[in-house]
């Protein structure tokens, strides 16, 4: 299987009044044609400046270093008007929240037709024509009805429906879904996730789906990415991380999603502290101070990456289940 | 039916508030100090006077006269001057050279800082949009009627490219009429220039922010037409409520400017007919500014609703 994308020594900082805030650091990464992964962490961990600077969607405040690699060729050090040209028909990106990531001025049905014309050079009557069949995809009833619609007019799930429509119009080899489900209904974030996932299958997509819960990702990707403040650390198959999971902020993770058979009224597990501050690098461990198993040396010492022999990665000098 | 519905309501605010604000007019105009009878004619008789305050509705409430006032214009009667004549044809050689005048300083304020707004934004702490910042706020902050006079002076007396002062109507050659509206056109664009800008500026800068921008980037549009057709149509309500806001400033400012520019307009004739107290005149005038007042700001309104679907639902 062939790369399509290949992050290496990947960090992301912002210029800010406080002094430099590493949002990303050292991260390195690959994902084959095709193939789906997860992004996980909490909010802060850096998995949404992750996405979108790896498409190239930053304010100028953000200094990118590292090299990105798309289908083989360096992107991180080109100029925005070249890397665009992979948005939209190489890279495409699914937004957290449909209620802000539509255009409120705009008709449904510009909104499809206008990357059709503009980057697939289609005329009005063909871009007008597959959108409707995209939305048809999208199972948006009576599409023709809904191009003529205001985005105000429709709910949440159809809206990220279009929104998705809308970046898998250009056909792209990669799509960046950012949180997809999490403002919607629980009734229609299956809905959602299943309809990705089709839609991976039928435009043989890989997916990179960043969310806060685990449970979004054990269903629907090859592979698993958990980061804290800005740092890869954990990474396995999903099937593995999941029956063998090694860093405790993981495991800390998973023990904070409710559970069904528990009895009412039970006290919710949460982590408690909080992320480190961005700004001020920490000496040891950045997970340290909230860790139940944290000693001296994770105070002090960085734990670097280390992979196992399966190609399961942590970064934790006292993996569960021991080091191996 | 909901349209002509709608429509109905529409003409009836308009008709009220155009009721309402030549009410207020013919109240406050009879507060003004000094007997109209004894002004006209000072060695008048006792009984010319009274028939002369009753030509005029003085010897009546405020309501009757009023009422006589309207039922008048209803007629087809505009008026007349108490000094002799009828305010009709005044009225209609001050109405198109005023009328010109806020349209001219509408288009011009609008096509000047539509463009400077959008790159001010686009290009958000550079050079150029402190430049345009600073520019126009030094500029907006010296009142019209100086900027006039020192446009006139500089550019009319001592370069002289341009007339210094004066009026053509357009059927006197299209050139000639033109070359005399610059200067004032320009006097007036000042303020709303830098008003606009600043606007839309701020406002294009919110949505610059905002989720869909970022989707519409993603889809690999250029920056200019994300500008242009994503940016620029949410943004330009705020702009277009402003410039139906601005038509009162407009108006105030454009009576100054007439005077300074010699021309024949509304405001050089509603600024002779205070002096004289002619306030069936006066009356009259107003209507017609309060009129035209609604008139844009009604259709500003409609306008906002075509481009702006959300503000349409509300209304409804």
């Amino acid at each position: 299987m062939s790369e399509i994308l290949k992050l290496s020594d990947f960090s992301v900082s912002f210029d800010t009044p406080r002094g430099d805030l590493h949002a990303v650091r050292g991260v390195d990464l690959s994902i084959a044609k095709g193939e789906s992964i997860g992004i996980v962490g909490e909010s802060g961990s850096g998995k949404t400046v992750l996405s979108r600077a790896t498409m190239g969607l930053m304010p100028s405040t953000a200094t990118c270093t590292g090299t990105v690699e798309f289908k083989g060729a360096v992107i991180s050090n080109l100029s925005r008007a070249e890397v665009r040209k992979n948005w939209g028909t190489g890279m495409a990106m699914v937004f957290q929240d449909p209620m802000t990531s539509l255009n409120p001025v705009r008709r449904i049905g510009s909104q499809l037709m206008e990357a059709l014309i503009v980057r697939l050079g289609m005329s009005k009557d063909q871009a007008r024509a597959r959108s409707v069949e995209l939305l048809e995809r999208v199972r948006i009833p009576d599409p023709y009805a809904a191009m003529k619609k205001y985005p105000g007019e429709l709910s949440g799930g159809m809206r990220q429906r279009i929104v998705i429509a809308i970046a898998i119009a250009c056909t792209p080899e990669l799509l960046f879904a950012d949180e997809p489900t999490t403002a919607l209904d629980v009734t229609v974030q299956a809905q959602v996730l299943e309809l990705l996932a089709e839609l991976r299958q039928e435009f043989n997509m890989a997916m990179i789906l960043v969310t806060h819960d685990l449970g979004v990702v054990a269903g629907q990707t090859d592979r698993v990415i958990v980061m804290y403040a800005g740092q890869i650390v954990e990474a396995a198959s999903t099937t593995d991380l999941f029956r063998n999971m090694k860093m405790p902020y993981t495991e800390a993770l998973m023990k904070s999603i409710p559970r069904m058979d528990q009895s009412s009224g039970q006290r919710l597990r949460v982590i408690t502290g909080r992320l480190p501050d961005p700004t001020t690098p920490e000496p040891g461990c950045s997970f340290a101070p909230r860790c139940e198993y944290a000693t001296d040396k994770c105070r002090t010492e960085k734990p670097p990456l280390v992979t196992t022999q399966t190609g399961h990665q942590y970064r934790c000098f006292f993996p569960i289940g021991g080091s191996l | 039916m909901k349209k002509a519905q709608s429509l109905l309501i529409r003409f009836s605010q308009v008709a009220l508030v155009l009721l309402g604000a030549t009410f207020l007019v013919s109240i406050l105009i009879r507060q003004l100090p000094g007997d109209v009878s004894l002004l006209i004619n000072p060695v008048a008789s006792e009984a010319e006077r009274a028939s002369l305050r009753h030509e005029l509705g003085l010897d009546r409430n405020y309501f009757s006269a009023y009422w006589m006032w309207l039922s008048r214009m209803f007629q087809g009667d505009f008026g007349f001057f108490i000094f002799g004549g009828k305010v009709l044809p005044v009225l209609k050689t001050a109405i198109p050279p005023t009328l010109q005048l806020i349209f001219y300083t509408q288009i011009v304020a609008l096509t000047v800082a539509v463009p400077l707004g959008v790159t001010s934004a686009y290009k958000q702490g550079t050079r150029f949009d402190r430049f345009t910042s600073t520019t126009l706020f030094s500029l907006s902050s010296i009142p019209n009627f100086g900027i006039g006079l020192i446009l006139s002076l500089i550019i009319g007396v001592k370069i002289g490219i341009l007339p210094p002062s004066g009026y053509k109507p357009i059927s006197e050659g299209l050139i000639d009429h033109f070359r005399l509206m610059v200067l004032p056109v320009l006097t007036l664009a000042i303020a709303p220039i830098s008003t606009y800008t600043r606007l839309l500026r701020a406002e294009m800068i919110g949505a610059l922010r905002e989720d869909y921008v970022l989707l519409a980037l993603s889809k690999g549009l250029s920056d200019r037409r994300i500008l242009l057709r994503h940016v620029l149509r949410p943004s330009c309500t705020t702009l277009m409520t402003s410039a139906a806001l601005s038509m009162g400033g407009l108006i105030g400012g454009a009576l100054v400017i007439e005077i300074i520019f010699v021309i024949p307009g509304m405001g050089t004739q509603l600024a002779k007919a205070i002096g004289m107290r002619e306030f069936l005149a006066i009356q009259t005038y107003v209507a017609f500014i309060a009129l035209f007042y609604i008139t844009f700001n009604s259709i500003i309104d409609v306008l906002i609703g075509v481009v702006d679907p959300r503000t349409r639902s509300r209304r409804a």
